[in-house]
């Protein structure tokens, strides 16, 4: 039909997205290490040592470590590599 | 994400709103199963009793106990679909198939390719006639944008800027600035929740070749070329980076009207200063485009009256301190300040020495406690001594290198207006300051 027209597709190319797979779970919290991941966003401090008391009062065998990035939008390889280290689980927040 | 392919099973936890966008971000990183918990929105202002009832009470988007969430996250044995991850396929097409201009208008409306003003469509012959604009091969990959730190980059090719720029309305001629724009490896549609928007200023012959406005109402709707570059860089950005959809890939909570356009020439002829391209080590001949990143606030005012140090300390003061201020002065204005002994330096210098707050106010910023504070508590200078000085101690608010000051307008007032606007290079959101000005003629 001549009123029909043909037109780009504004987009850019996304990347190609592969599949990965979760870490297995654990079997129990009991005597495991669990790293709170403090993305430093405002006030983010203030809520993981809420959560810290919460596991301090419920689950006092769990071991909690408080840890940070060295800054707020950064991938920080160190920290990541420490939590992967010596955690058996991790809680990240408050983030975006 | 990182840390379940490192084997360490995690939980996210997130404010509510950023449900559809948590999600989002897991699936294209082939992570659709992430483990996420969520908290009632606001987290900032709680008081540590809220914070405890947060823990302990529901999660908003599942309506399941929070806790029972993040345990279950760290603990539950993971099934088949965990198992598998998900590649996806989001190849885009080079054309849409044929239809009739109403529908395509719904269709790129519907998918939230324009900004909902009116745009023209990207047909086969005005895309043709839109890269005569450029010698750069079509299919010559030009460059990658994403909406934030913590999303995936998108590329695009040469063709792909001409198509937005032929949807803003945008001239041939105009493609090179908007080429060396989406270069520039800043978006003009930032997701923060801070509401970003991008202010691009335009140097050297260009301006004129193709017919800039600097003079009166060079910031408004008064000129093609002023208009339809700036729409342009924000219909690429949002298109070439995936997208900006309100939850999805854009959170700025009150949006900002700077983001439909904002792009300006510099009326070098007429300001007493050198141009700014000159003061950043281009030659005056050269042709360039700056991009700041913000928009956040404008102050205004006019002078140099007699009182001007008392108005520009209470502008300075007033502004939002993480963004950096770009002044934007009438000819008239510079001229001024110029006659008073002042060049640009020296004034950039004195609103510098004089821009101070207590340091009580200025560390009660949200965007400094977040973004600035870490650096301070890293040793980082001048941060670090502004963290160690007591609440009363007055603090400096900006660096000399943090102030950039710009002329133009058409002298019918002496005015002055401060945009929140960091002169930006590669890196949304960080303190890089690579390649901020990008040299347009490497893209005629």
């Amino acid at each position: 039909m001549s009123d029909r027209i043909r037109v780009h597709d504004p987009r850019g190319y996304p990347p190609k997205v592969v599949g990965k797979r979760l870490a297995p779970r654990l079997a129990s919290l009991e005597g495991k290490i669990i790293y709170l991941v403090d993305c430093l966003f405002d006030n983010s401090d203030a809520f993981m040592e809420q959560l810290r008391q919460w596991f301090a009062a419920h689950l006092p065998k769990v071991v909690i470590r408080v840890i940070s990035p060295r800054e707020s939008w950064v991938d920080d390889a160190d920290m990541r590599a420490k939590v992967a280290a010596e955690g058996n689980a991790a809680i990240l927040g408050v983030g975006l | 994400m990182a840390l379940e392919e490192r084997g360490i099973p995690t939980i996210a936890v997130h404010t509510h709103v950023f449900a559809r966008l948590a999600k989002a971000a897991a699936m294209a990183n082939g992570m659709p199963r992430t483990r996420q918990a969520f908290v009632p929105q606001p987290l900032v202002g709680q008081t540590p009793d809220q914070l405890r009832a947060y823990v302990e009470g529901s999660d908003p988007v599942s309506k399941r106990p929070f806790m029972q969430e993040v345990i279950e996250g760290l603990t539950k044995p993971l099934d088949q679909e965990d198992l598998k991850g998900a590649a996806l396929d989001r190849s885009t097409p080079r054309l849409l198939e044929p239809d009739t201009e109403e529908n395509l208008h719904e269709l790129y409306m519907r998918n939230r390719w324009t900004d909902f003003l009116p745009i023209v469509l990207p047909t086969e012959e005005r895309v043709e006639k839109m890269l005569k604009g450029t010698k750069i091969a079509r299919d010559k990959i030009i460059g990658k944008l994403r909406p934030t730190a913590f999303r995936e980059f998108w590329e695009f090719d040469v063709e792909k800027v001409a198509v937005n720029a032929v949807m803003a309305g945008a001239r041939p001629e105009y493609l090179p600035v908007i080429l060396a724009m989406s270069a520039s490896g800043v978006t003009a549609r930032s997701s923060s929740t801070t509401s970003f928007a991008t202010i691009s200023v335009v140097n050297g012959p260009i301006r004129d070749e193709i017919g800039m406005n600097s003079g009166i109402g060079a910031l408004g709707p008064y000129n093609q070329a002023n208009a339809t570059i700036g729409r342009a860089y924000g219909l690429l950005s949002q298109n070439l980076q995936g997208g900006s959809v309100p939850g999805e890939t854009y959170m700025g909570t009150l949006g900002n009207v700077l983001a439909y356009t904002a792009c300006f020439p510099e009326a070098e002829e007429r300001s007493p200063w050198a141009p700014f391209h000159v003061d950043h080590g281009f030659k005056k001949t050269d042709s360039t485009v700056s991009v700041f990143f913000g928009g956040w606030y404008t102050q205004s005012g006019y002078g140099p009256r007699d009182s001007w140090q008392a108005k520009f300390i209470r502008c300075l003061t007033a502004t939002e301190h993480y963004q950096q201020p770009l002044i934007v002065m009438d000819p008239i204005a510079a001229r001024g300040f110029n006659d008073l002994g002042y060049s640009k330096q020296k004034l950039i210098e004195w609103c510098s020495e004089n821009a101070r707050l207590p340091a009580r106010d200025y560390w009660d910023d949200q965007w400094i406690t977040t973004l600035v504070h870490p650096h301070a508590v890293a040793g980082v200078e001048p941060y670090a001594s502004r963290l160690k000085a007591k609440p009363d101690e007055m603090v400096q608010l900006f660096l000399p290198g943090d102030i950039n000051i710009v002329v133009t307008g058409g002298e019918t007032q002496g005015a002055f207006k401060m945009f929140g606007g960091r002169y930006a290079g590669r890196g949304p959101g960080t303190f890089n300051k690579e390649d901020p000005t990008v040299i347009i003629d490497a893209w005629r």
